[in-house]
C-alpha cells in the first residue's frame, strides 16, 4: 500500500528543473538556499497575477460571506428562534475544512475559482454571523426602548440605532474573517482556483524555499493591509468611540 | 440511488458520491494502474494518522500556550502580547507554513507536529488570557481574602469561570489543526488528505471520499470538544447564559 | 392633534386594563382618571404596582388589553403607533440617549423623523440646549462626555424637541444623586411654568410626587387607583390606610413644604428705631404677641432684638444686645423657616421680604397652629407657583 501512496506524493514533490534554472539566481537557486534575493529581484513579476487572483478570491469570499451572514443575522434578529439553528448551520460550514469543502463541491461546481470562493464563503459565514448577532444583542435595552418610545419604526430602530451601535463588532468580525480568508485562500490551488498557493505548490513542486517564502510573505502582508484598512474604516465610521477615548 | 433523468447534475453527483462510497468500503484500482487503493483498511490507517497528528499537535499547543495564558491572565499582564498573538496567528498561511517546514527543515512527524502546534498556539493563548483576565476581580479578591493561595485561586476560581472562553480557543485551534493536517502528505505524513491531494492516484472517487471523510472527522472532533466543554462548564455558568 | 398647533392636551384614562400574556394577575386594572391640559400628574406607588405599565400604554409601547386612553379627546388606538409616539415626549429613567449621535443629533431625532430641514433642526437643538442651561458647545459632544445630570437634561430636551402636547416621564430623576435631583426638579418646574405641558410623571418617591404634582395618583398593586387628589388633599385626607401608610407618618410635616412663610399669618412685634423714647416701647412689649421689641432702621429693616436691659434707659440704643439672627426669607417654605428656628434655638425670627424689609415674625407656635388647622387644604398651590427649594 505505502508504495502506491509514495508514488502519488513523488509526483507532487518532483523537481521542475526548468523552473530552477529560470533566468538568474545562479548558485543560490541551484542549491535551493532558504532565500535567494537575486532570484526574487529578477522574478517578482511572476507574483503579480497570483496576487491579483488572491485578492479576487478573498474579496469575493468576504463580500459574499458578509452579505449572506449579515442578512441571516438581521433576519434572525427579528425572529429570535432562528438564531440557534443559524448558528449551528454556519458552525458546521465553519468546521468543515476548506480543502475538504473544495472537493465536496467537485461534483457540483467542478474545479476552479468559483469552487474556492464558495468554500471560503462558507468558512466566513459563522464568524460574521456571530459578530453581527452579538453586536445587535449588546445594544443597551434602554437605548432601543427610548428609540421606540420617541417614535422610530422597527426598521428605523434597526438601521439608525442598533446597527450603528453594533458596527464596531461587525467590523471586528470582518477583520477576523478577512485575515483568516487571506491565509486560507492559499489552499485554493488544490481546487485549481489560482491565488498565491500556486506559487507555493509551484507546478508540481513544493520544495522551492524562496518561492514559498515570497508567496507566504505576500499573503501575510496582504492580511495585515486588509486588517489595517478595516481597522481604519471602523474608526472612521464610529466617531463616538474615538471621542470617548479622548476624554 | 434512484436515477433522475431530468436532473443531470444531481444524478452525476449521486453517481460520484456512489463511487466515493465504494472507494471507502471496497477500494478500487489506482489510476496509475496495478494496485488497489482505498478500502476500509487504508481509510482507517490514514484516519488514525490524521487523528494522531491532530491530537499530538493540539496537546503540544495546549501545553505550551495554556500555562502562559493562565499566568499572564492571572497577573493581568501582557495583554498586548496575548492579543496580538491571536491576530498574528490568523494571518499565517497554513500551506506556506507546512511547505516551508517540510522544505527547509525536512519532512517527518516531529516537524509536522511542530508546524501544526504553531497554528494552534495563538487562539489558545489569546482565549486563555482573555478568559482568565475577564474573571470578575471581585471573585478573585474574595478568594484571596479567604486565604486561598495564588495557585488555588487559578485552579479553583479563575479556571472554572474561564472554561467556556478557553475551550472556545481550543476548538478554534483544533479546527485549524485538523484542517491543516489534511495537507500533511506534503510534509511526508500520510493522512486522509492524501486521497485529496494525490488525485492522479486515487481518481475523483478517492478525492471525494477523502473530502467527505475529512469533513466528518473535523465535525466529530468539534462535536467531541463541544461535549467536553459542556461537561467541564460549571452548572452556575450554564444557568447564567440561558 | 398636530404637535405644533396644540401646546397641551388633556389625557384621559378610561377603564384601562393591562394583562401581560402569561401573567396570572393583571398589571393594571380598570384605571380611570383625567389629567387636565397643562398639569403635571404624578403616578406614585410601590414597586411593581403598574406605574410604568400605565404610562407606557399612553404611547403604546405597551398595548392595553381593554379600555381606552384619550389625548385631547382622540383615542391613542387610532393610527400608527410610531406617529403617535412622535407627538408625545418620552423620558425614561435610564435616559437612553443614543451613544453614537452627538447631543444635537440626539435632541434633533424626532424633528429628523418628521422630516424637518437641517437648519430648522439645528436651530431647534440650539434653542433647547439653551432652555436646559447647557452651553452650545455641548451640542457637538457625545453622550459619554456628559455627566449623568447633564445627560438627563438632554433626555428632557430630546422629549421636548417638537413641542409635544403631552410628556411622559418615567422616574426621570431616579438615577441622580439627591442634590442634583432637587436641582433638576426645580429646573423642570420652572420649564413647566413656561411650557405648560400635560405631564404624566412616574415616581415611587412620595416627596417627589408632592413636590412635582398638580395632582397625584396613588396606585396600589394591580394598578388600582387608591387616591387621585392634589398633594394637599393627599396629605390632609388620605383616602384609606394604604394611602396614609404610603404617604408616611410624617405626612403632616410634609405639608410644611407646600406653604410659603409669607402665606401664613405672621405675628407682629413692637418696633423701635434708635433714639426713640424707651417708655412707649416698654408699654407695647408688655401687651404684644411677641414679648420682645425689634430694632429696625429707617427702611424698616430689622437690626436686632431689644432686651429688657436695652429698654431700661431713656432712649432706645443703637446697638441692641442680640442681633437679628436668623432672618427668614418670606419666599422660603414653612419647612425651611421652621428648620431655621429650630437650628438657632430661638422661638421667634423676623421674616423679611426680598429687599430685607420686615414682613412679620415667625414663631414655632405659628407652625404648630398651622399643622393643627385645616388651613393647608384651603391655601393649596399649583405646582408652577410652588416654591423651589
Ligand atoms: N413585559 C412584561 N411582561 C410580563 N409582566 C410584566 C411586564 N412588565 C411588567 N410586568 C409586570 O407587571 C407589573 C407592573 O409592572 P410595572 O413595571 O408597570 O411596575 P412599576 O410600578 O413601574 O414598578 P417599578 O416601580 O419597580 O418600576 C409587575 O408585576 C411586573 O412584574
Ligand atoms: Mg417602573
Amino acid at each position: 500500500m505505502s508504495g502506491t501512496i509514495n508514488h502519488g506524493l513523488a509526483q507532487l514533490a518532483a523537481v521542475d528543473q526548468g523552473f530552477f534554472t529560470d533566468r538568474s539566481g545562479g548558485g543560490c537557486i541551484q542549491d535551493n538556499k532558504l532565500f535567494c534575493p537575486g532570484w526574487v529581484a529578477d522574478n517578482y513579476d511572476r507574483y503579480v497575477h497570483p496576487t491579483l487572483q488572491h485578492l479576487v478570491l478573498v474579496g469575493s469570499a468576504v463580500a459574499a460571506g458578509f452579505l449572506i451572514a449579515f442578512a441571516l443575522a438581521i433576519f434572525a434578529h427579528r425572529h429570535r428562534w432562528l438564531q440557534t439553528p443559524f448558528l449551528a448551520g454556519t458552525g458546521i460550514l465553519y468546521t468543515i475544512p476548506s480543502i475538504s469543502f473544495f472537493f465536496l463541491l467537485l461534483p457540483i461546481t467542478g474545479r476552479g475559482a468559483l469552487t474556492a470562493i464558495i468554500a471560503l464563503t462558507a468558512f466566513n459565514l459563522q464568524i460574521i454571523f456571530r459578530n453581527v448577532t452579538n453586536g445587535l444583542r449588546n445594544v443597551p435595552a434602554n437605548v432601543t426602548e427610548a428609540a421606540t418610545g420617541i417614535g422610530m419604526t422597527p426598521s428605523q430602530v434597526l438601521w439608525r440605532v442598533e446597527l450603528p451601535l453594533a458596527l464596531p463588532e461587525v467590523i471586528a468580525g470582518l477583520r477576523i474573517a478577512t485575515v483568516s480568508t487571506v491565509a486560507l485562500a492559499t489552499l485554493a490551488v488544490f481546487a485549481n482556483g489560482g491565488g498565491l498557493g500556486t506559487e507555493i505548490v509551484t507546478g508540481s513542486n513544493i520544495t522551492f524555499k524562496t518561492g514559498i517564502i515570497v508567496a507566504g510573505s505576500i499573503a501575510v502582508i496582504m492580511a495585515i493591509l486588509f486588517d489595517a484598512v478595516l481597522l481604519l474604516i471602523g474608526k472612521l465610521l464610529a466617531p463616538w468611540k474615538r471621542k470617548q477615548a479622548l476624554v | 440511488m434512484i436515477p433522475l433523468p431530468a436532473l443531470t447534475l444531481p444524478t452525476a453527483a449521486f453517481g460520484l458520491f456512489g463511487d466515493a462510497f465504494n472507494f471507502v468500503f471496497d477500494g478500487r484500482e489506482a489510476e496509475t494502474g496495478g494496485v488497489t487503493v482505498g478500502g476500509t483498511s487504508q481509510v482507517l490507517d490514514l484516519a488514525a494518522k490524521q487523528l494522531e497528528v491532530t491530537l499530538l499537535a493540539l496537546a503540544v499547543a495546549i501545553l505550551l500556550a495554556m500555562p502562559v495564558g493562565l499566568w499572564l491572565g492571572h497577573r493581568q499582564k501582557g495583554e498586548f502580547l496575548a492579543v496580538s498573538a491571536g491576530n498574528a496567528g490568523r494571518a499565517i498561511p497554513e500551506l506556506a507554513l507546512i511547505a516551508l517546514m517540510a522544505a527547509a527543515i525536512g519532512v517527518g512527524l516531529v516537524n509536522l507536529v511542530v508546524a501544526l502546534a504553531i497554528l494552534g498556539i495563538p487562539p489558545i493563548l489569546t482565549n486563555t488570557y482573555v478568559g482568565i483576565s475577564q474573571v470578575d476581580r471581585a471573585s478573585v479578591e474574595a478568594a484571596r481574602g479567604m486565604g486561598m493561595t495564588e495557585t488555588a485561586i487559578v485552579r479553583k476560581v479563575e479556571l472554572p469561570l474561564a472554561v467556556p472562553t478557553i475551550m472556545g480557543g481550543v476548538r478554534t485551534a483544533a479546527i485549524n489543526i485538523i484542517a491543516t493536517a489534511t495537507i500533511a502528505p506534503l510534509a511526508g505524513i500520510l493522512t486522509l488528505g492524501d486521497f485529496i491531494i494525490a488525485r492522479n492516484v486515487y481518481g475523483d472517487a478517492g478525492v471525494l471520499a477523502g473530502a467527505i471523510l475529512v469533513a466528518l472527522m473535523a465535525l466529530a472532533l468539534e462535536g467531541t470538544l463541544a461535549g467536553i466543554q459542556w461537561a467541564m462548564t460549571s452548572k452556575g455558568l450554564k444557568l447564567k447564559r440561558s | 392633534m398636530t404637535a405644533e398647533s396644540v401646546s397641551a392636551s388633556p389625557v384621559r384614562f378610561d377603564s384601562v386594563t393591562k394583562r401581560y400574556p402569561g401573567a396570572d394577575s393583571v398589571a393594571v386594572e380598570e384605571l380611570s382618571f383625567e389629567v387636565p391640559a397643562g398639569e403635571i400628574c404624578v403616578l406614585v406607588g410601590p414597586s411593581g404596582c403598574g406605574k410604568t405599565t400605565a404610562l407606557r400604554m399612553v404611547n403604546r409601547t405597551v398595548e392595553m388589553t381593554s379600555g381606552d386612553i384619550l389625548i385631547g379627546g382622540r383615542s391613542v388606538k387610532e393610527g400608527d403607533p410610531a406617529r403617535l409616539r412622535r407627538e408625545i415626549g418620552y423620558v425614561i429613567q435610564q435616559i437612553g440617549l443614543f451613544p453614537h449621535r452627538t447631543i444635537s443629533q440626539n435632541i434633533g431625532t424626532v424633528p429628523a423623523l418628521l422630516g424637518w430641514d437641517k437648519e430648522r433642526i439645528a436651530a431647534r437643538a440650539a434653542e433647547l440646549l439653551e432652555l436646559i442651561g447647557l452651553d452650545p458647545e455641548y451640542g457637538d459632544r457625545y453622550p459619554a462626555q456628559l455627566s449623568g445630570g447633564q445627560q438627563q437634561r438632554v433626555g428632557v430636551a430630546r422629549a421636548l424637541a417638537v413641542d409635544p402636547p403631552v410628556m411622559l416621564m418615567d422616574e426621570p430623576f431616579g438615577a441622580i444623586d439627591p442634590i442634583n435631583r432637587s436641582r433638576l426638579q426645580n429646573e423642570f418646574l420652572r420649564l413647566q411654568a413656561e411650557l405648560k405641558k400635560t405631564v404624566l410623571f412616574v415616581t415611587h418617591d412620595v416627596d417627589e410626587a408632592i413636590k412635582m404634582g398638580d395632582r397625584v395618583a396613588v396606585l396600589k398593586k394591580g394598578g388600582h387607583l387608591a387616591q387621585y387628589a392634589t398633594p394637599t388633599e393627599l396629605l390632609m385626607e388620605p383616602a384609606d390606610d394604604f394611602v396614609e401608610d404610603f404617604v408616611g407618618a410624617d405626612r403632616a410635616l410634609k405639608r410644611l413644604a407646600l406653604m410659603r412663610v409669607r402665606d401664613v399669618d405672621l405675628w407682629t412685634a413692637p418696633l423701635a428705631q434708635a433714639g426713640d423714647p424707651a417708655e412707649p416701647v416698654r408699654t407695647a412689649v408688655a401687651a404684644a404677641e411677641v414679648p420682645h421689641a425689634l430694632l429696625v432702621d429707617a427702611e424698616n429693616r430689622p437690626l436686632g432684638w431689644l432686651s429688657a436691659r436695652d429698654l431700661d434707659g431713656e432712649q432706645v440704643p443703637a446697638t441692641p444686645d442680640s442681633v437679628a439672627d436668623p432672618l427668614i426669607d418670606a419666599d422660603s417654605v414653612l419647612r425651611d423657616g421652621l428648620a431655621s428656628l429650630l437650628q438657632s434655638g430661638s422661638l421667634y425670627a423676623p421674616v423679611v421680604d426680598a429687599r430685607g424689609r420686615l414682613a412679620g415674625v415667625l414663631s414655632v407656635e405659628i407652625v404648630s397652629d398651622f399643622l393643627a388647622s385645616d388651613e393647608a387644604s384651603e391655601s393649596e398651590l399649583t405646582a408652577a407657583e410652588r416654591p423651589h427649594d
